[in-house]
């Protein structure tokens, strides 16, 4: 029998488990676009039928990262930038979990940046919510990697040097095997996109735009937007990486020029999850290495048993 | 200590010297005897001086010793500066050369007559000096005798076998190791080295007294390194999880770990920089399975946030910490013990963890699973803290020393009985961080456990883990983690981790810490012997500090020479900061040159110390006063 009973349990799933009873009211600020991200979250849930206790929700820091505060589940608010080592490994210890990452666009792009890439490169079965409002907002409107070129701000007074970074492409180049990008004023699609994500067998991240009322006034609520499934303008494969690659380049330049393209960028559905790949090594143990511990009847081996190398 | 061997055998690095040794190290051990090694090597792939020793006697060996007495010279097969004047010096003949100055009187020389040119064995003055010194030299073409039966770095194997026959010792145990780890033809080949490499030298006439010492044990021995010695504690304390970037010379635990953790249902995993690596293990531990990262001195400086995360969150964390020459790159490859003041105090914030320092292959096990003990019971980072010396050394251990049960008990952990009980918020949040508990930990559940649901959180929380900055909460959260310093200060010292050696009530006093411990013994051995009266202690507990035992110590003697491997005393400092007082009466004898003390070292250290005159102090070292002096 399993130490972790929530795991796997079989029930009907509703929505309200997710919203903490007593728990504080969120702090963001009115008209934030992290609202959209906890609802369009809260709405997969009972899709994906995973329970708030067999769910582990890692965040950084900043803004974004208070959704694991305003999210009822097992929660983790670790630091700025490492939510995604943090949610590999609690993956590794016990691949029955749920985990679920989420962090704004400084977070994954900027300072967490190495560790978003050799994510994606591994592969690890888990979404990543990058709240992307291309500022920084906690800190007050200093320019973020996803900030146009141009952007002021109190340390860029001249105006921001730096051309944006490209999420997508930049996901898609590390190995990431499910792409999409979706915004906070399309709560529909943005709940579609985290189910199909959440479900994915793989890496999937979600570039999920969320206006900043307040450090970010000039730009932009998104509206209107297109889907570019939905649009008869656009015309791709998903499952085509050369087809993926063009049509996310159009997207991220597209966003800095006042359109506001969204929806599913690249699935690969093929490539084995990083869970899978190291148990096909040896290397990741059949059944969870967390359960072990709570079974009274495990044998543990001994390096007693490892001597007769060094007689 | 006329019946101890100390051999060594030079090379060029990536000539297989340190396989090689190693082997002749669990020969002698099989022979009866018991073995010490200490390895000294460049940071290069290939070629560069590098040296093993094996130290080698009837009784237990705990140490380097003063030089030695036997080389093998084999030659530097990837030698890069032949040319005369060049800026690191002819690296051709340094294996022979370097190794002259510490090479005891009336010591043995075997050298590779196919490597070296006889006109620079000349120009090194190896003939007048061997006069001088009473030293017997043994010209064997060690390459040519690899050559004809194999390849040429089967030279090693040439050595062992000429060593072998001007020591008089029996082959067997020699020939037993190499059928057991090499096959085929190169295992044929080998054995045709060692006995036509064996046989030449048997013929020579022999001028030398030196013989191989006899010995015998009364129990099964084996050979363990302090970085084995490490790693077995963690698997034993069912540690299931690692997480790393390669560095020297903290890569050999990694190593062991990662080759025994598949086997035993354990996760290895290589990741992309150390704050990844020290960020996985506090995700792996908090979602139930024992774990460890580690570095060494610049890798465990990108760990000091997620090592601050693990004490704000408090997630068990083990973290081992093995110390090279620094500062920056520093020199990779050379063993220090200047990390102490970086370990005991970096990430932000009033520091929360226990550091311990082993003093030997023993105590790096006993340590290590000390560290999952406390690491899990009091759910706060420990770090085993060592260098690499310790990693690098072998020694002799009786094998019943490792029959031990194993600990994978996760600590102070509920389970979904016990949370079922356990006090949750309305909203059903468990809770994890109350206020009250009097030795400061409170038990925590593990993600998909029912009815374990919180917050773990960087930032200041609540008992359920929600983010506060109210000032009573935040004050009773830290004087809550604090508290779990005191109980664990008090768990430590019922755990005799401070090891005494020498006269009871003596008038003088030696503390060192962590892997200097035994070499200081051997040195107090000596002082006994002129007179001195004199104790040790080896410090393991490093944080938190055992006040009351320490002070009692140094209350006891007239004054405490500090030993350590740095440059400005961090652990003289240590001590005052946490006892308040005493900088009248402890001095320090420092080295840092990048190569550990040799017992004589300590010895003269200690007489100018004692007699109140720095000259007297060895050049290699340097000594400090008491404060006021």
């Amino acid at each position: 029998m399993s130490a972790f009973s929530a795991i796997g349990e079989e029930r009907e799933i509703d929505q309200d488990e997710f919203t903490p009873g007593l728990e504080p009211q969120p702090t963001w600020c009115p008209g934030c676009g992290d609202f959209g991200v906890l609802k369009a979250l809260k709405g997969a849930m009972p899709q994906v039928g995973r329970t708030p206790d067999e769910t582990l929700l890692v965040t950084g820091i900043g803004c974004s990262g208070k959704l694991s505060s305003y999210f009822e589940s097992y929660g983790f608010h670790s630091i700025h930038g490492r939510a995604l080592p943090v949610a590999r490994a609690a993956k590794l210890a016990n691949p029955e979990l749920e985990v679920i990452a989420a962090g704004g666009d400084g977070d994954g792009y900027g300072i967490g940046g190495n560790h978003f890439m050799h994510t994606a490169r591994e592969n690890h079965d888990m979404v990543y919510i990058v709240f992307n409002n291309e500022v920084f907002g906690l800190t007050k409107g200093q320019s973020s990697p996803t900030s146009p070129k141009g952007h002021e701000s109190k340390i860029q007074p001249g105006g921001n040097a730096k051309a944006p970074v490209r999420p997508l492409s930049l996901a898609l180049a590390s190995g990431a095997s499910y792409i999409a990008r979706t915004a906070a004023v399309n709560p529909n699609q943005a709940k579609e996109i985290l189910t199909e994500a959440i479900e994915h067998d793989g890496f999937a991240h979600v570039d999920f735009l969320t206006q900043c009322p307040t450090w970010n006034k000039d730009a932009k609520s998104y509206v209107p937007y297109v889907d570019v499934q939905d649009s008869d303008d656009y015309d791709f494969d998903v499952t085509d990486r050369r087809e993926a690659a063009d049509m996310m380049h159009e997207t991220e330049s597209a966003l800095y020029e006042g359109t506001v393209l969204t929806g599913r960028y690249y699935v690969d559905e093929d490539r084995p999850s990083y869970t899978q790949e190291k148990r096909d090594t040896g290397a990741l143990p059949e059944e969870p290495a967390a359960e072990r511990y709570f079974d009274e009847d495990a044998d543990w081996e001994r390096s007693a048993d490892l001597m007769h190398r060094h007689r | 200590m006329s019946d101890e061997l100390i051999w060594r055998i030079a090379g060029g690095s990536g000539d297989g010297a340190d396989s090689t040794s190693k082997n002749f190290a669990r020969a002698l051990m099989r022979s009866g005897l018991h073995v010490f090694t200490h390895q000294h090597y460049p940071s290069r792939i290939r070629g560069g001086h590098m040296y093993v020793e094996v130290r080698a006697a009837p009784e237990p060996v705990k140490s380097r010793g003063d030089g030695y007495n036997f080389l093998v010279a084999l030659g530097d097969s990837f030698a890069r500066n032949p040319q005369e004047g060049a800026y690191y010096g002819d690296e051709e003949i340094k294996p022979l050369a370097e190794n002259l100055d510490e090479l005891r009187e009336g010591g043995v020389i075997i050298y590779d007559t196919g490597l070296f040119d006889e006109e620079d064995v000349e120009e090194v003055g190896l003939h007048e000096r061997a006069e001088e010194n009473d030293w017997h030299v043994y010209g064997i073409d060690l390459r040519g005798t690899a050559r004809e039966h194999g390849r040429e770095v089967m030279r090693n194997t040439a050595g062992v076998g000429a060593t072998a026959a001007l020591l008089g010792a029996d082959l067997d145990p020699f020939e037993e190791i190499m059928r057991e780890g090499m096959r085929g033809d190169v295992l044929e080949a080998n054995l045709q080295v060692l006995t036509d490499a064996y046989e030449s030298a048997a013929d020579l006439e022999f001028t030398h007294d030196l013989s191989f010492p006899e010995g015998g044990h009364d129990e099964q021995q084996v050979m363990v390194s302090g970085s084995h010695a490490v790693a077995y504690g963690a698997l034993d304390s069912g540690c299931r999880f690692i997480s790393g970037y390669p560095m020297t010379p903290w890569t050999d635990v990694f190593t062991i770990m990662s080759q025994n953790l598949p086997d035993v249902g354990g996760i290895s995993e290589q990741v992309e920089d150390e704050i990844a690596a020290a960020s996985l293990a506090v995700g792996a531990s908090h979602a139930g399975v024992k774990a460890m990262s580690g570095s060494s001195g610049g890798g465990f400086a990108l760990m000091s946030e997620p090592l601050g995360m693990a004490e704000m969150t408090e997630t068990p964390l083990v973290l081992v910490e093995a110390q090279r020459a620094g500062p920056s790159t520093g020199m990779p490859t050379k063993t220090e013990q200047a990390d102490l003041e970086h370990v005991l105090y970096t990430s932000q914030g009033d520091s929360n963890r226990v550091v311990l320092a082993p003093g030997n292959v023993r105590e790096a096990y006993e340590q290590s699973r000390i560290s999952f003990d406390v690491a899990y019971d009091y759910q706060i980072p420990t770090i085993l803290l060592y260098d690499q010396k310790l990693g690098a050394e072998n020694r002799t251990v009786p094998e019943s020393f490792f029959d031990r049960e194993p600990s994978p008990d996760l600590g102070s952990t509920l389970t979904e009985e016990e949370l079922a009980e356990a006090a949750h918020d309305a909203s059903g949040k468990f809770h994890r961080f109350q206020y009250d508990p009097e030795n400061g930990v409170s038990p925590r559940s593990i993600p998909g456990q029912k009815g374990g649901r919180y917050l773990a959180s960087g930032n200041e929380h609540t008992q359920s883990g929600h983010i506060t900055e109210d000032p009573d909460l935040r004050v009773a959260q830290v004087d809550r983690r604090l508290r779990k310093l005191e109980s664990i200060r008090e768990d430590l010292n019922g755990r005799d981790l401070q090891t005494y050696y020498g006269e009871e009530d003596a008038e003088y006093g030696i503390v060192s810490w962590g892997s200097q411990q035994d070499t200081v013994e051997e040195a107090v051995d000596r002082l006994l012997a002129a007179g001195h009266s004199v104790q040790a202690v080896g410090v393991s507990q490093i944080m938190p500090f055992p006040r009351e035992e320490m002070a009692g110590f140094i209350e006891g003697v007239e004054e405490a020479m500090v030993v350590e491997m740095n440059a400005t005393g961090q652990f003289r400092g240590h001590i005052q900061r946490e006892l308040g007082r005493y900088g009248d009466k402890l001095t320090s004898l420092l080295k840092y040159n990048g190569n550990p003390f040799e017992p004589a070292e300590i010895v003269e250290g200690f007489e100018a110390q004692h007699d109140g005159d720095a000259s007297a102090a060895p050049e290699t070292t340097r000594t400090e006063p008491a404060a006021g002096d």
